[in-house]
């Protein structure tokens, strides 16, 4: 029998992100990079060992490969405990048999088993593609003292913004009375992080039933969560002040990251205390050349800088060459980016080579109709040929030859 | 895999005296190097690599620093049930005896016998270099040697102060003389101390020295054995830097600016391992002018930099001018600072408006946590 644990901390990293298209073409959206040199996943992680949470569970469905690796047995977030720790929970044959995870709810659904090792009082349910630093403690703390059932994390959000979120309105107590999903009239800016904290009974009773229901579509926000407070179970909303970002889209992915480069930022990495840690490649420290010009950017290891920075972002292992000029962008692992070639509001994923002279992406001001101006994204490990050019807003996921 | 019938032995302390500069707190294996490193690193890591996994650390004393550095082994595979690293500090009453070479070996003969390996391979961890063991141990092999040492060849007139033996060679590659500090010579080869040697063979050296109240290993084991065994030396044609002195110090550390060194000493199929610490990636602020540098995670760099080495965690605040310099984790450089040819060493605050220069032959070092 393994040793009682107060909190289970299920991860929800299934998902398969369709909407960064190619950055998610081969692995799983917690895996995606973020931040220089992360992996959007050490977040919740890190938050979980920083909160003292010692069992978590990380359910995974769509291309789990690289998750998988990369979490291996948790060492880097000093999860590899031999009574807790991270666990995989993939998808598994059963004796009526085999069952894709139809839904948030249905994954942890078909993990009862897992849980119940641990005997927990209570349960987070926690997803992976937000970027944040919480203290899940502070959390349950206050789900106990208010004797919940269900305690969902709210973050104050500006009121033109609230009808892309799942609003909660709440009494002046905290109690929850309604929620509403992406509203066009908000009465509240209470939006849901997608952060739960339920009292392990109750959710497993709903899990069950909502389990019985075969017009459920087994999801938390459709289905667990409305089933709850129709039948008047405890819900309250905590506040949270304090960076969060949804990453789902490419848009708010390379925000997110602008974000960190932001002298101002709220999302402190350099603290000594409650570290975001991750799995570090064992790469020399970067070099900078006579000839480099950096401007207000972020270096991971291993990168070699013979080009011009502004404002962009190079993770591990990156080479800008001489000439080249990288500006509002964020190259991920292994890029390459030859000669006189110029980068401008992209995202450059794992191992591409961007050729000599080519030009991928543009400013904003560069492009005379606004609506044909966008991000450009590159998929992994492709060649963009010499003096190619790549347009604004441009998902690519084959090679580009070069024109001489 | 050589590794398999050699175990390894990385002596920590020896060369304690070369840059007392930087080892008033530590051990010579745990001075800083290279914005990331410390030495011990390129031996340990140069050790995994060429399939060894087990390794005994002797360590005498200042050794805080190298066992928090080094843990349970982790960084460089070696937190293991099969093998795996072992610190060897003094016990009981050995603490005096491990001041010579081979009362060390006689004071852990216990980890020696306790080895399955039938091999050693020795090193003082005073080496920047990226070396396979490996080839080394084929060598040793096929020359059916007793002894097997590195060399490289030098130029004398850049050796300095610290006690170097140089060697003569036959055609074969076996030494046939061994001089310590020689004068007067142009070129040469000199030794770098590490060496492969049987277990057996070892302590039989050792019992014989230990009977005749001989402890030194350049006069009473290498000079001797070179007329009575088979001592074969082993080029080390790539890259190698012997830090024995501050100035070779502070050398070897700007060698890394020039990329072929760091070709040398940085690659994917044989890394440098050593603890990671988890930082951020260095930020660069608006402004912030950065030339011809080596820099690790952890930094926010608003200044100037130039031609330096920069370790984790170090800020550099706006106006700040920093060339020639070595600065190492942690360091607060403050606003409009002026620094040349200065080492800084861990946690050191510059306050603002401060001007310190050296002279590539006379660094300024400035000690520990000290507040300029």
């Amino acid at each position: 029998m393994l040793p009682k644990q107060e909190v289970v901390a299920m991860l929800l990293a299934g998902g398969q992100g369709s909407r960064l298209g190619v950055l998610t073409r081969k692995v799983a959206k917690p895996a995606v990079p973020f931040g220089g040199k992360y992996r959007i996943i050490d977040f919740p992680l890190s938050n979980c060992a920083n909160s003292g949470i010692e069992a978590v569970g990380v359910l995974t469905q769509y291309q789990p490969l690289v998750l998988n690796d990369y979490l291996g047995n948790g060492q880097p977030w000093d999860l590899d405990n031999d009574n807790a720790g991270v666990h995989i929970l993939s998808p598994y044959e059963q004796k009526d048999g085999a069952n894709w995870y139809s839904g948030t709810a249905n994954a942890i659904y078909q993990n009862i088993n897992f849980i119940e090792r641990y005997d927990p009082e209570y349960v987070l349910i926690l997803s992976g593609d937000h970027i944040y630093k919480m203290d899940y403690s502070k959390m349950i703390s206050f789900h106990a003292e208010h004797n919940a059932d269900c305690t969902i994390a709210v973050i104050d959000v500006p009121l033109e913004e609230a009808s892309r979120f799942g609003i909660m309105n709440t009494n002046p107590d905290g109690s929850i009375y309604e929620f509403e999903e992406k509203p066009a009239h908000p009465k509240s800016t209470n939006a849901s992080m997608g952060i739960y904290v339920f009292s392990w009974n109750k959710l497993r009773k709903y899990l069950i039933l909502d389990a019985q229901d075969p017009n459920s579509s087994n999801d938390f926000g459709k289905n667990v969560l409305p089933a709850m407070l129709e039948n008047g179970e405890k819900m309250y909303a905590y506040p949270f002040e304090g960076y969060w970002k949804d990453v789902g889209t490419i848009d708010s992915l390379w925000e997110a990251n602008m974000d960190l480069l932001d002298p101002k930022t709220k999302l402190d990495l350099t603290e000594k205390k409650n570290k975001i840690y991750s799995r570090n490649p064992m790469l020399p420290p970067h070099f900078v050349a006579d000839c480099a010009d950096i401007q207000n950017s972020m270096i991971a290891d291993g990168c070699n800088v013979y080009g011009s920075l502004e404002f962009s972002m190079l993770f591990h292992g990156v080479t800008v060459k001489e000439g080249a000029v990288i500006t509002d962008s964020i190259l991920f692992p292994g890029v390459v980016v030859e000669e006189g070639a110029q980068v401008n509001f992209a995202i450059v994923a794992e191992g591409t080579v961007i050729g000599k002279n080519s030009v991928v992406g543009a400013k904003p001001e560069e492009v005379e109709n606004r609506d044909d101006w966008g991000i450009t994204v590159i998929g992994e490990n492709l060649n963009i040929g010499e003096g190619a050019v790549v347009a604004p807003k441009a998902m690519i996921d084959q090679d580009i030859k070069g024109v001489k | 895999m050589a590794g398999r019938n050699m175990a390894g032995i990385l002596l920590t302390n020896f060369q304690d005296s070369y840059i007392p500069e930087l080892t008033t707190l530590r051990t010579f294996s745990s001075v800083p190097f290279g914005a990331k490193y410390r030495l011990i690193d390129f031996s340990l890591s140069n050790m995994v690599n060429s399939g060894i996994s087990k390794i005994g650390v002797v360590t005498k004393n200042n050794y805080l620093s190298l066992m928090d550095h080094i843990g349970s082994g982790k960084a460089w595979n070696l937190s293991r049930r099969r093998g795996g690293l072992t610190f060897l500090p003094p016990f009981d009453n050995t603490a005096d005896k491990y001041n010579t070479f081979v009362q060390t070996m006689d004071s852990i003969r216990d980890f020696i016998n306790n080895c399955y390996e039938d091999y050693l391979l020795i090193s003082s961890s005073m080496n920047v270099v990226n070396i396979d063991y490996q080839q080394m141990f084929n060598a040793h092999l096929k020359n059916n040697a007793d002894i097997t040492v590195c060399y490289r060849k030098e130029f004398l007139s850049k050796v300095n102060q610290a006690e170097y033996l140089v060697l003569s060679l036959d055609s074969n590659n076996r030494v046939s003389e061994v001089l310590i500090n020689p004068r007067g010579v142009e070129s040469t080869i000199c030794m770098i101390r590490t060496a492969i040697v049987k277990k057996d063979f070892l302590l039989d050296i050792v019992d014989d020295c230990l009977s005749r109240s001989k402890y030194d290993f350049a006069r009473d084991v290498i000079q001797p054995c070179v007329k009575q065994h088979k001592v074969y030396g082993y080029e080390v044609t790539s890259y190698c830097a012997e830090l024995d002195t501050i100035q070779n110090y502070f050398k070897a550390n700007m060698d890394l600016l020039n990329a072929d060194v760091r070709a040398d000493l940085f690659n994917m199929r044989n890394p440098i391992y050593t603890k990671v610490r988890d930082d951020m990636p260095t930020k660069y602020g608006l402004e912030s002018k950065v030339k011809n540098s080596l820099i690790s995670p952890g930094c926010v760099i608003e200044g100037e930099v130039e031609n330096s080495i920069i370790f984790k965690g170090v800020r550099i605040a706006k106006g700040a001018k920093v060339s020639n310099c070595i600065i190492m984790q942690d360091c607060d450089i403050g606003e409009d600072t002026t620094l040349n040819f200065v080492v800084c060493d861990k946690d050191v605050v510059v306050n603002p408006k401060r001007m310190l220069c050296g002279i590539d032959s006379y660094p300024v070092c400035i000690s520990k946590k000290s507040v300029v």
